[in-house]
């Protein structure tokens, strides 16, 4: 962790209390997590609680408290996705990594998520891997697309 | 960069601008919106760029990422102009084609057209497709007109003269009475007339004002905003510039939500190039007006579109909603009067400004006027964004704009208003699409999600889907919402689970009653799904508790597969594919499902071959007995 | 400050400007329940159990008590079919997780509620927040706040201030309704570091004991 990089995220929002959300997305972005370091350095900087940021960084789904793999697979369980079928695209997932949802593998290889709407709807069911999205996607597809992460 | 520092140069800007376009220059424009994007759109232009360059055409021919138009089922959308052909489902294979043919020989590419199902008919312009002819696109036909990351080209269709028309021509009051004249009602959920906030906000004696875009679309199944925002982000500022200017705001916020980044590029990128050139920051085209603004991502909250959840998290903390007896109009971020309109609605304003009260009136019914844009998707044949005139019926972008449900299947419902809505039947297509009438129809206008439901959605599934999306998303502050949601949640899972029993409506129903007294309008209408669908789908309800059946054959643990043996061919698709191992075939021998096997993923269902049918859903009865080892030879 | 006339449970009712309905019910012996109220604390509005109902320009609605403020005109029912019966409900719901709290159970009596109607969870906490509230607010330690959201929403120390702060102090148990904020405490105490320990070595900023990090 170095705590310069943290130091000038803190500084690319001019410090201030009130960007404490978006220097938490930015550190995440940067990490793919929230790591505590950071977080103390983000409370100390700001002059914000712990109590604080905890909150935050539990409240929003953004963040995690936790390493993510290093392949992020999204499952969009949208309604318009839901009444095509997503519940088959996550059961597919889950049943090829391992993991549920909100859950990381050993390896630190995938992590999977679902999300309520990437704003596709005109392609349900949608997969989202490392930000490129899958449209109309088969439960039959899934393997190959996943197969394809190192 | 020259700084319009005069209504005048900004007209001099433009006229230059326009002087350089030549109409007659073939124009290629690919939709680059998110949904294309995920079907493939960038490969489609750096194929045309490649293409282009390898026929020496890169001076000659433009090209073009423009916003979502909209059918977004058929994309990548690609027009060619001047000629306006469109053509569908476009690949990086037939890129080429359409250059040597359209391009260089003014000729069709006949399998990328439009082809009317019904008809058989093709269409070659846009505007001969039914899925467009049937709307009344004012906010949304710029999207296609303009590369979205081009502030030239907003001004070249006239951008920011609305802008300037209000700081010049009119007083802040005038702003004021066009807008209520216009009788524009927010775009967001609820319908509130928008004067009424900004006439709140103007007389509030506090002198810090903030003026809001909420982008932080969170119904499921809607994606109006994204489009907008993603496709013209400069009318969402421009529009916002006019309401600060009318409220005697200088400052204002866009919250977007982080899961939409191609909206927080490109809302960004128009902010810094309104910077530069005058049409923001310090002395707005010289007219002495200030204002800044900030974008502020939304980091995956569904509570955060509620208003006074969204500022409490401008200010760097967890959303929750505040107590909304003052209005946040008065007393909103920080506790100074804030303005928060959605992304339509702002672009509304522009609209407004610029032709006119009388113009925008002309559209839609008395209470609901103006034109509102739809997310239709789910079980229709077309799916993507639909603007239509307020008062038009349901059944009428249903099934004109639509084209009605695919696969031959039966219109079950129509689900409006995303989480805090509800589900309408058949029997109520009739309505017109209007912020009172869906009220009075147990659903709400919302922000414009509309999800159609066929035969086989199983609507306590439905009400199942909504109660589990907001267990997660309520705040979790007050009891009602929070635990109202999670013992409604058990009822419903009960029930589609086979596990309900007498009386379950009625305590759903107590449930509902008691989220009434939750803090925020999201808690208050948490039970809407589920209050609609037993209005109007009762019986499905106690189809699911009596006899344990799912009448659309959907709910998991109620449904069994079974393999017709008069039907079974024997031809090994199922046994193969079965991923539980769960069917017994073999040569010449009828194909039989292992119940205690059987995971219900429906594969079996899925790859019979339609020819045979040979595989069936059944519910709320026994499974038929396997069919005994000696009669499966098959002759 | 002015005089606001309004009218409660049918009681003609003189308050002043910037009084909730609680506070001009209570002028007048009129006792509203509540759970997440604190005299000295913010008002919060989380638990509802001050449910009533208002008209306002004849249009009725379900207000909080503890911070709706007082109008000229207005009319209050702090007890009504409508009002018994979401209170009623909203016990149940709380009774469910905290059975043995004794707030909840003489409300109950007084409203009906059935300890048992729902499936037990007992994760104790009402999320009346005056724990982390008091010690914000009062105290202005942030020792205890909210994690999560949803169903999932619940109350946690913060070991490292915890383990400076909390020893000491232990102001906040007996505003507790319920014994969940000794069992979060309790369950703190195992995390925080003992004065000149060895410090955790887990880097994760979970709530995990250090031993089994997933940061390592």
């Amino acid at each position: 962790m170095d705590i310069a990089k943290i130091d000038q995220i803190i500084e690319n929002h001019n410090g201030e209390e009130s960007s404490l959300i978006q220097i938490l997305l930015d550190i995440q972005s940067e990490y793919h997590w929230l790591p505590k370091e950071a977080l103390a350095r983000v409370g100390e900087r700001l002059q914000v609680p712990m109590s604080r940021i905890q909150q935050i960084a539990s409240f929003y789904k953004a963040f995690s408290l936790v390493p993510k793999g290093r392949h992020e697979v999204h499952v969009c369980v949208g309604t318009a996705c839901h009444v095509r079928g997503a519940q088959r695209v996550l059961d597919t997932v889950q049943d090829i990594t391992g993991i549920g949802p909100g859950e990381t593998d050993a390896e630190l290889k995938f992590s999977v998520e679902t999300v309520n709407c990437l704003g596709c709807c005109a392609l349900g069911p949608v997969m989202e891997v490392d930000g490129k999205h899958h449209g109309n996607i088969a439960p039959s597809q899934i393997a190959s697309v996943l197969n394809n992460c190192e | 960069m020259t700084m319009l520092s005069s209504p005048e140069k900004l007209e001099c800007a433009r006229k230059d601008i326009v002087s350089r376009i030549d109409p007659t220059k073939p124009c290629i424009s690919v939709c680059a919106g998110a949904g294309c994007l995920a079907s493939g759109a960038a490969e489609v232009i750096a194929a045309f760029k490649t293409e282009l360059e390898f026929h020496g055409l890169t001076t000659e021919v433009n090209t073009k990422g423009t916003g979502c138009p909209g059918f977004c089922e058929r994309g990548p959308i690609v027009m060619i102009y001047p000629e306006e052909i469109c053509y569908l489902r476009v690949k990086p294979e037939d890129v080429a084609e359409i250059v040597s043919h359209t391009i260089k020989e003014k000729k069709l590419v006949d399998r990328l057209l439009y082809v009317d199902p019904a008809t058989g008919e093709k269409a070659t312009r846009e505007s001969d497709i039914p899925f467009y002819k049937n709307q009344q696109r004012n906010i949304l036909s710029e999207n296609l007109r303009i590369d979205s990351k081009s502030i030239d080209d907003y001004l070249a269709i006239g951008g920011y003269s609305a802008l300037s028309k209000a700081l010049f021509q009119m007083s802040p009051e005038e702003v004021m009475g066009e807008v209520k004249k216009s009788n524009l009602r927010g775009r967001g959920g609820g319908g509130f007339p928008a004067w009424r906030k900004w006439e709140e906000s103007r007389n509030a004696p506090d002198p810090i004002k903030y003026v809001i875009v909420n982008a932080d679309e969170g119904d499921p199944g809607a994606f109006m905003d994204r489009a907008l925002i993603e496709g013209n982000p400069h009318s969402i500022l421009e529009g916002l510039i006019i309401g600060a200017y009318a409220v005697g705001a200088h400052e204002g916020f866009i919250y977007v939500r982080q899961e939409y980044p191609l909206a927080v590029i490109n809302i960004n990128l128009a902010i810094r190039q309104a910077g530069e050139r005058g049409l923001l920051g310090k002395n707005i085209l010289g007219s002495g007006f200030d204002f800044t603004v900030k974008v502020h991502m939304g980091a995956g909250a569904f509570v955060c579109g509620e208003s006074s959840a969204l500022m409490t998290a401008l200010e760097g903390r967890a959303g929750e909603p505040r107590p909304k007896y003052i209005h946040t109009a008065v007393k909103g971020v920080w506790d100074h009067p804030s303005v928060l309109n959605n992304v339509e609605t702002w672009a509304n304003v522009t609209q407004i400004i610029s032709k006119g009260a009388d113009w925008f009136t002309q559209f839609g019914t008395k209470g609901s006027t103006g034109t509102k844009i739809f997310s239709l998707v789910g079980k229709i044949t077309n799916t993507g964004l639909v603007e239509v005139p307020m008062g038009v019926t349901l059944r009428d972008i249903i099934e004109k704009v639509g084209g009605g449900i695919p696969g031959g299947k039966q219109f079950k419902a129509v689900q409006t208003g995303g989480p805090s809505g509800g589900c309408i039947p058949e029997a109520q297509l009739d309505l017109p699409v209007d912020f009172d009438e869906l009220t009075k129809a147990g659903s709400m206008m919302g922000s414009g999600g509309m999800i159609v439901m066929d035969e086989d959605t199983c609507m306590v599934d439905i009400a199942r889907y909504f109660l589990d999306f907001l267990k997660d998303e309520s705040c979790g502050k007050c009891t009602p919402c929070r635990e109202g949601i999670r013992q409604m949640l058990k009822v419903l899972t009960n029930i589609t689970t086979g596990k309900g029993k007498e009386g379950d409506v009625e305590l759903l129903e107590e449930l509902a009653e008691s989220t009434g007294a939750a803090l925020c309008a999201l808690g208050k209408s948490a039970p809407n799904p589920v209050l609609s669908t037993i209005r109007y789908f009762r019986e499905e309800y106690e189809a699911h508790i009596r006899q344990k059946k799912c009448p659309a054959l959907s709910c998991k643990e109620l449904i069994a597969f079974h393999i017709d043996p008069d039907k079974c061919k024997a031809c090994g698709t199922c046994f193969r594919q079965c991923p539980a191992e769960a069917i017994d075939g073999g040569k010449k021998r009828i194909h039989v499902i292992d119940q205690e096997k059987c995971t219900k993923c429906g594969t079996c269902f899925d790859v019979c071959p339609p020819r045979f049918g040979a595989v069936r859903k059944i519910s709320g009865e026994p499974v038929p007995a396997p069919i005994p080892e000696e009669q499966r030879a098959m002759a | 400050m002015s005089e606001i006339h309004l009218q409660i449970d049918g009681k003609e009712v003189v308050a002043s400007e910037g009084m909730t309905i609680l506070d001009a019910a209570k002028t007048v012996g009129i006792a509203i329940p509540t759970l997440c109220h604190h005299e000295k604390l913010e008002p919060y509005g989380g638990c509802r159990i001050c449910t009533v109902e208002v008209e306002v320009r004849g249009w009725p609605k379900l207000v909080a008590g503890c911070i709706y403020p007082v109008e000229k005109d207005l009319v209050v029912r702090t007890r009504s079919e409508k009002v018994d019966k979401i209170r009623k409900v909203l016990l149940e719901e709380m009774l469910a997780h905290a059975p043995d709290a004794e707030e909840l159970q003489a409300l109950a009596k007084e409203y009906g509620a059935d300890r048992d109607r729902f499936e037990k969870e007992p994760s104790f906490c009402i999320h009346c927040g005056l724990c982390v509230r008091y010690c914000a607010e009062i105290k202005k330690k942030h020792a205890v706040g909210f994690v999560d959201r949803g169903s999932n929403r619940e109350i946690s120390f913060i070991p490292e201030i915890a383990s400076k702060e909390c020893w000491d102090c232990k102001e906040c148990f007996p505003l507790c309704p319920t014994s969940a904020l000794q069992a979060a405490y309790v369950l703190a105490e195992s995390l925080i570091p003992q004065p000149d320990a060895e410090v955790s070595s887990c880097s994760c900023s979970c709530s995990c004991s250090g031993k089994s990090g997933t940061g390592e």
